[in-house]
């Protein structure tokens, strides 16, 4: 079991008096423009433990960093206070600054009288008394600052890539050919994903079939991937570079079967250590039964693109043994409509839609092709000359929502003039053409719905399963959507493909690839960080009534020691502070925001 | 001077001529450093001005404020106490706002029967992006504290 030791980087400074360096910085002007600087500065060495308050234009820049430095060798200062910007922007130069000297980087403290004081306040006097008593509260602070450890643990070679679709299977190329093992797990009986189900790609026309076949074939025949078909990830344990990942048979039921009972060597029971997790495990095709007033389950000729798709594999548009005359795309079909859920756009049915009109015209070169649309979305490389190449080409755009598909009752002697649901002939579309501002019925023999993507039904099971959040819209969270686009709020796990939200197969390859890069950081480091502020227990308080461990977010903390008190694994802890707010017997502390600290924080901060 | 002349002169004028200073409350704020800390740096980047009464020390997660951290300012002295999260759902620990939220009614229902005036506890919502509503709401807790008066505590604890 891992403890947090409290073993000193430099020498042991716990043991000594504070010998604390405050430094003012002016900012330019940024702060001394507001703030007194010289008047605080010399406030604060008056505070207990001060040995020396100095003021500078920039604390940040190289002078500043010297004089921090000259003055820890010269007065032996074993902390530091910085007031200056946020402690956002510039901590970590500080603690840089610190440890260079031999200061454990977990003793510097800042006061931020930037943000918080002087962009914020007009009135000198105020502002000044107010950044007197930050620091004062960042002295406080500091006085009781405690050194930590900065802790790497080792980390176990190795990916599980949950989905063996398009982006699953590149981030098991990718992992295998830096000559770590890839252990690709994936529901279906066998690899390619949604993507085997579609005909060509947009913009190239590329058939998949050229496209997918040799993708599988790399992904199966290379040494360094293990392919488990038909199987599913049934537990997780462990946190960044060690990950316990049990492996499950997949029934046909949808459930997990335990070991392999029905399909032989398919379906292996396994337990794997690895060092990351990506998830790739894809998005649902929008069931056209939400939207009933499109007609897709009363006429056999109201169809969805993926059966378009399959359609022109087979290269065969007939309705009824005959061929339409006139053929209808609907675009946004479960897309960018909040009453079905769904206020997102699917980023591909209008370059898809585009494809497959371009298509029908080539196979049909006599039938009118008309796309009913909201907005045009032709986005990305190609997508715009692709899109005007299917206008050229007498694709027909236009702009309306299609509000309702009807059959109008057959004429007499077709099938009875009766029932106004059954057999075959045309349907009425109606929109509204918005261009025209007028009403439009439309007379169509085949009507394709390009279906929208949305969040697979079983992601609450990965998002159990992973502890991942998920948006707004129902797709896994990325860390940040412009900075961190392929983490997620769990360390060590990423995220590819269409789980994290609709894309292209060219916009999911890249994902696939940034994910893969990103989880082999650090697989080829061999180590990764922890973080160091985390919660420790002291086991003598400790009366063993884990309340910690269900409290706990990211189950840090067990009961598993001979004396039945909680122990805190400190590479799993986020340091929250969660557990120590909730001890009843005040057994557990939250490092480097302890309660000491924050109360002599208060206690500076009202006087 | 008569009651008349009194109400006839301008309460700006008033003001200035009362020896006694307009009472400034102190507030001390508790901020999760991923929205609310976060949110107040961006107030100070976009300039956007409220009163200094606010004084704020950051902690990783509003689920981590222990009610002693809220008890100590308002027995000392202080005159409200500010408890900066993130919205719900949008947690960096998950779900340790809900615990804030929790913690705080409680802590709120123990203040009224301590005799302890809970109005002076505020928790609010505040994303890293909602720098606006920072500044509007350590403004408008400043004039909700100055019309409310001194914390009594202030001088009934000093015995």
């Amino acid at each position: 079991m891992q403890r947090l030791s409290l073993t000193l980087m430099g020498d042991t400074m716990m043991e000594q008096k504070p010998r604390i360096g405050v430094y003012v910085c002016h900012c330019g002007v940024n702060i001394a423009a507001v703030v007194d600087v010289e008047r605080v500065a010399r406030a604060a060495a008056e505070l207990p433990g001060v040995v020396v308050a100095r003021d500078n234009t920039y604390m940040c820049s190289d002078p500043g960093q010297a004089l921090i430095k000259q003055d820890i060798r010269e007065h032996g200062l074993n902390r530091v206070v910085v007031a200056s910007c946020s402690p956002r922007m510039h901590e970590r130069t500080f603690r840089a600054v610190a440890q260079q000297e031999g200061v454990n980087p977990y003793q510097v403290e800042m006061a931020n009288i930037r943000e918080q004081c002087s962009w914020v306040h007009r009135d000198k006097g105020r502002a000044t008394e107010k950044a007197g008593l930050l620091i004062s509260s960042a002295v406080a602070k500091a006085t009781r600052l405690e050194p930590l450890e900065q802790r790497e643990v080792d980390v176990t070679p190795g990916v599980v890539i949950i989905g063996g679709g398009v982006a699953g299977m590149t981030v098991a190329l990718d992992v295998a050919n830096t000559g770590l093992p890839a252990y690709l797990v994936e529901r279906q009986k066998s690899l390619g994903g949604r993507v085997a189900e579609l005909n060509r790609t947009f913009p190239s026309l590329q058939p998949v079939s050229e496209l997918l076949p040799p993708l599988i074939a790399r992904v199966q025949d290379h040494p360094n991937v293990t392919v488990f078909l038909r199987s599913c990830v049934s537990q997780v344990e462990g946190y960044i570079g060690n990950f316990e990942v049990e492996i499950s048979g997949y029934g046909e039921t949808g459930t997990p079967v335990g070991g392999d009972p029905g399909s032989k060597s398919d379906a292996p029971r396994a337990g794997l250590s690895v060092g990351a997790i990506i998830v790739a495990t894809g998005y649902d095709v929008f069931d056209p039964d939400r939207t009933p007033e499109l007609g897709y389950r009363d006429y056999p000729n109201v169809i969805t693109s993926l059966e378009m798709e399959e359609r022109l594999i087979r290269g065969d548009l007939t309705v009824d043994g005959r061929s339409p005359e006139r053929v209808a795309f609907v675009k946004c079909v479960g897309s960018r409509d909040a009453r079905v859920g769904n206020s997102h756009c699917s980023r591909v049915c209008c370059m898809y839609t585009a494809k497959q009109s371009r298509l029908v015209r080539e196979m049909l070169p006599e039938a009118d092709v008309t796309v009913f649309y909201i907005d045009v979305r032709a986005f990305g490389k190609g997508g715009e000359e692709f899109y005007d190449e299917a206008r050229s080409q007498g694709v027909r755009y236009r702009r309306g929502n299609v509000s309702e598909i009807y059959r109008k009752r057959s004429a007499p002697g077709v099938d009875g003039g009766l029932a106004p649901h059954a057999g075959a002939g045309p349907v009425v579309l109606v929109a509204e053409d918005t261009l025209l501002g007028q009403p439009i019925e439309f007379e169509a023999d085949l009507v394709v719905l390009a279906v929208g993507m949305e969040p697979r039904k079983d992601a609450g099971v990965i998002q159990q399963l992973l502890k991942l959040p998920r948006s707004a819209d129902g797709f896994f969270l990325e860390a940040h959507p412009k900075l961190r686009p392929v983490d997620t709020a769990m360390d060590g796990i990423f995220l590819a493909g269409c789980c994290q939200g609709p894309k292209d197969i060219a916009d999911t390859v890249t994902q696939a690839k940034a994910a893969a890069s990103s989880a082999l950081i650090p697989l080829i480091r061999g180590s990764v960080p922890v973080e160091s502020a985390s919660a420790v227990v002291n086991e003598e308080l400790c009366a063993g009534c884990a309340m910690c461990v269900d409290v706990c977010p990211y189950d840090a903390p067990t009961i598993a020691n001979l004396w039945r008190t909680s122990r805190i694994n400190p590479v799993l802890c986020k340091g929250c502070g969660a557990c120590a707010v909730t001890c009843p017997s005040s057994a557990i502390r939250l490092q480097h925001f302890t309660a000491a600290q924050v109360l002599a924080q208060v206690d500076a901060l009202v006087q | 001077m008569s009651d008349q002349a009194c109400e006839a002169k301008p309460a700006a004028q008033l003001a200035a001529a009362s020896p006694e200073p307009r009472f400034e409350p102190k507030i001390v704020a508790f901020l999760c450093n991923w929205c609310t800390y976060t949110g107040a740096d961006l107030a100070g980047t976009s300039r956007i001005q409220y009163p200094p009464n606010v004084r704020i020390i950051r902690l990783m997660c509003s689920g981590s404020v222990d009610p002693t951290y809220v008890l100590k300012p308002l027995l000392d002295g202080a005159d409200g106490v500010l408890i900066g999260g993130c919205h719900p759902g949008d947690c960096h620990y998950q779900s340790g706002n809900y615990k804030a939220r929790r913690r705080t009614i409680a802590l709120k229902e123990i203040l009224r029967s301590a005799g302890i005036d809970e109005t002076r506890v505020w928790l609010r919502w505040i994303s890293a992006s909602e720098g606006q509503r920072f500044a509007d709401t350590v403004t408008e807790m400043t004039e909700f504290l100055r019309e409310k008066g001194p914390n009594p505590m202030r001088t009934e604890w000093a015995v």
